[in-house]
């Protein structure tokens, strides 16, 4: 395979670190007043991205559309499939939301938003890709660590903001550290079994045993990615980083780099540690119902809404974790089932942010307090009805598609003889339902507190709408092609 | 044999001065104390035959731990005459720390030349023909290009990520402004002041 043909598998990577590199040129000359054309341009390369993804060009001389020329690139270290296209169309689109939210919230915070947002974003997508599209522990890592860095940089971007600045460096602190221990890991994989490929690796552990040291390591490096998808118990800094960055950005951490992480794990236990299932799927079992329970339970007190978010957050990730406890060798739909949760999930949680966003007092400033929302049916019908419609879904109320997400993966669970762990997920969702419920009573019954700013920008009320209509019960016509989408990802990896 | 007594060596004052350096209480002797392990580390890396490593990690790391050093200096208030004032108190153990540096370091090389060590269940075998600087080099720029070029990526958010955070536009800026200076005229710039003798000077 020569060296254009490479290139070509990772396309997507491409147009974006070149469009990112071009946009900081284009930044750095034309000052802070660019950065909505910056950011516009930076939607366009997501979406040429994810066409590139999605399309992947077989040759340089055969410039032919086609889902079959996936392949893989750079002796093994990048793979471009029906996995990673899936992930990647996901994690662009997250981001390319969180870029238009950006400049209208930072200029009501007083001053303009930095040019280097979108570029930013750009970078940790380019981050994002890697992972999900990496077949080599050092791809691995290296995504990881370029989606985390632009992460640290974005959740301390208002740097005046004492929160903001605190949200930075913890997530700094800590993502330091959940490096330290994935790498560590990898470390002691490659020790003992002297690669870092990932089908190497399935060889070496299907061909035996799985030594105590291999062992180590694969704990270690689930350990160190549990962390980037927030899974109990490395989930502390989850509602702090949350609360304390600015809210498009918050908006960024809930949505694409959890696909991407979560796609990672998958493709770490799938490809990487197939065979030695029994092994990971104790821990996974573990992470996912710890996650669910705590994150049903400790949601309940919250009084800030990015807070309860992030709980929520926590309790969904243990839901798809229970999709992923449900693969077994050969059999690709534990993996499907994630992918369709975790689709549906980014729906859900972008929007719920985007309805965040528009929470404004009188005078435009933002506010996060769930009391703030009392009443909110009076005056914000729309806004009270798209949030309510996200909130029932994230509880899984059977109209809406929250629930078509969670069957999926219990039935996912119970095909694979996991029962206890669906009937415990089944009664933790009853326990979240209610805090879920709770914001919907606050909005419809009662007293109304001052009503909120309207809503100004018309494309992120146009993008409420629509992700409110896509979890709607109108969504159910979706399931067709997520079915068919996730089950195609699915079965990339197997 | 003397390949093990070097890893006891190497290993067991690594561990003891890297518990230093967090126990320390003076932050001039942690500074000290990492650099020791560092030091012990490099030994570790000769031991098994890498020797690029181990001089990467001096050069870089003890030399960053140099600046590091320069910064705890310039940021800390330590009173300096009080720290020399021990000098003749401190000698002792401190030739005894300098011996046993220079005693290592003639360990280290002897082990090196005596050959790397027997690990029980070696996995990645060290190319005997070529230097451990061409086969990094020769997988580095090849078969790991992509992940190289990914982590000039890294390095690319981070300068970004520095000078978002850090850099303010002042508004006492005195930088040049090239057109206002060309486009400033005679009578902008100059007054003609009838002065009557004998009063200030209004400016």
């Amino acid at each position: 395979m020569d060296y254009a043909q490479n290139l070509l598998i990772t396309l997507p990577e491409l147009i974006l670190s070149i469009g990112a590199i071009a946009l900081m040129m284009v930044a750095a000359f034309a000052g802070d007043g660019s950065t909505r054309t910056v950011g516009w341009i930076a939607v366009v390369l997501l979406v040429l991205a994810g066409i590139a993804a999605t399309h992947a060009p077989a040759s340089l001389n055969l410039p032919i559309l086609g889902f079959e020329n996936w392949g893989s690139a750079f002796g093994g270290l990048y793979k471009a499939d029906a996995f990673s296209a899936f992930s990647k169309v996901l994690i662009y689109g997250s981001a390319a939301v969180a870029i238009i939210a950006g400049p209208d919230f930072f200029e009501r915070r007083g001053g303009r938003l930095r040019a280097e947002y979108p570029v930013l974003i750009l970078l940790s997508s380019v981050g994002m890709g890697m992972m999900v599209s990496a077949s080599d522990l050092l791809t691995l890592y290296v995504g990881l660590e370029l989606q985390s860095l632009a992460g640290y940089v974005l959740a301390s971007f208002m740097r005046r903001d004492a929160r903001s600045a605190e949200a930075g460096l913890k997530y700094f602190v800590l993502g330091a550290l959940a490096s330290g221990i994935l790498l560590y890991g990898i470390t002691l994989l490659y020790g003992f079994t002297g690669t870092t490929q990932f089908d190497t690796l399935a060889t070496i552990v299907g061909a035996g045993p799985l030594s105590t040291g291999m062992l180590f390591g694969l704990v270690f490096a689930l350990a160190g990615i549990a962390f980037k998808i927030s899974a109990v118990p490395f989930h502390m800094w989850t509602p702090d980083v949350y609360e304390g960055a600015p809210t498009p950005v918050t908006t960024f951490f809930a949505s694409a780099p959890k696909m991407a992480a979560m796609g990672l794990m998958i493709r770490l236990a799938v490809e990487a540690m197939g065979p030695a299932y029994e092994s990971w799927r104790q821990i996974v079992i573990f992470s996912a119902l710890a996650s669910i329970v705590l994150g049903a339970v400790a949601a309940i007190g919250q009084k800030s809404i990015k807070r309860l978010l992030a709980y929520s957050t926590i309790n969904n990730i243990g839901f798809a974790l229970i999709g992923l406890a449900a693969v077994q060798p050969g059999r690709p739909d534990g993996v499907a089932s994630v992918m369709t949760y975790m689709a549906i999930y980014l729906v859900m949680t972008v929007g719920s942010f985007l309805v965040v966003l528009q929470m404004r007092d009188s005078e435009g400033n933002n506010v996060e307090t769930i009391a703030s929302l009392s009443g909110l049916s009076r005056n914000h019908p729309g806004l009270a009805a798209a949030f309510a419609i996200f909130m029932f879904s994230l509880a899984g109320v059977p109209p809406l598609l929250g629930f078509w997400a969670k069957f999926v993966v219990f039935d996912a669970a119970v095909k694979a003889g996991l029962w206890p762990l669906a009937a415990i997920g089944i009664a933790a969702s009853v326990i979240s339902a209610f805090y879920y419920l709770m914001i919907v009573k606050t909005m419809y019954f009662d007293e109304p507190a001052p009503a909120y700013h309207r809503v100004e920008s018309r494309i992120e009320g146009g993008l409420i709408a629509a992700t409110a209509l896509a979890v709607s019960p109108l969504g159910y016509f979706l399931i067709p092609a997520l079915g068919l989408f996730s089950t195609q990802a699915a079965q990339a990896l197997f | 044999m003397i390949q093990a007594f070097a890893f006891y060596l190497f290993a067991g004052l690594m561990i003891l001065s890297a518990g230093l350096t967090i126990t320390a209480r003076n932050p001039v002797h942690s500074v000290l104390w990492l650099i020791l392990a560092f030091f012990n580390a490099a030994g570790l890396m000769l031991l098994l035959g890498a020797e690029f490593i181990a001089m990467l990690l001096v050069i870089v790391y003890v030399g960053a731990v140099a600046v590091l050093f320069l910064f705890v200096v310039m940021m800390l208030d330590i009173d300096f005459a009080e720290l020399r004032a021990g000098f003749t108190r401190y000698l002792g153990i401190g030739s005894v720390l300098a011996v046993a540096l220079a005693a290592e370091i003639v360990i280290a090389v002897a082990v090196h030349s005596a050959g790397p060590i027997e690990l029980s269940n070696r996995i990645g075998p060290t190319p005997a023909t070529i230097s451990n600087v061409q086969a990094i080099g020769e997988l580095l720029y090849t078969r790991y290009l992509y992940v190289f070029e990914a982590a000039g990526l890294v390095l690319l958010v981070a300068m970004i990520g520095a000078i978002v955070l850090t850099h303010r536009t002042r508004r006492d800026d005195r930088a040049q402004n090239a057109s206002r200076q060309i486009a400033r005229r005679p009578h902008e710039a100059t007054r003609l002041v009838n002065q009557p003798v004998g009063e200030g000077v209004e400016l």
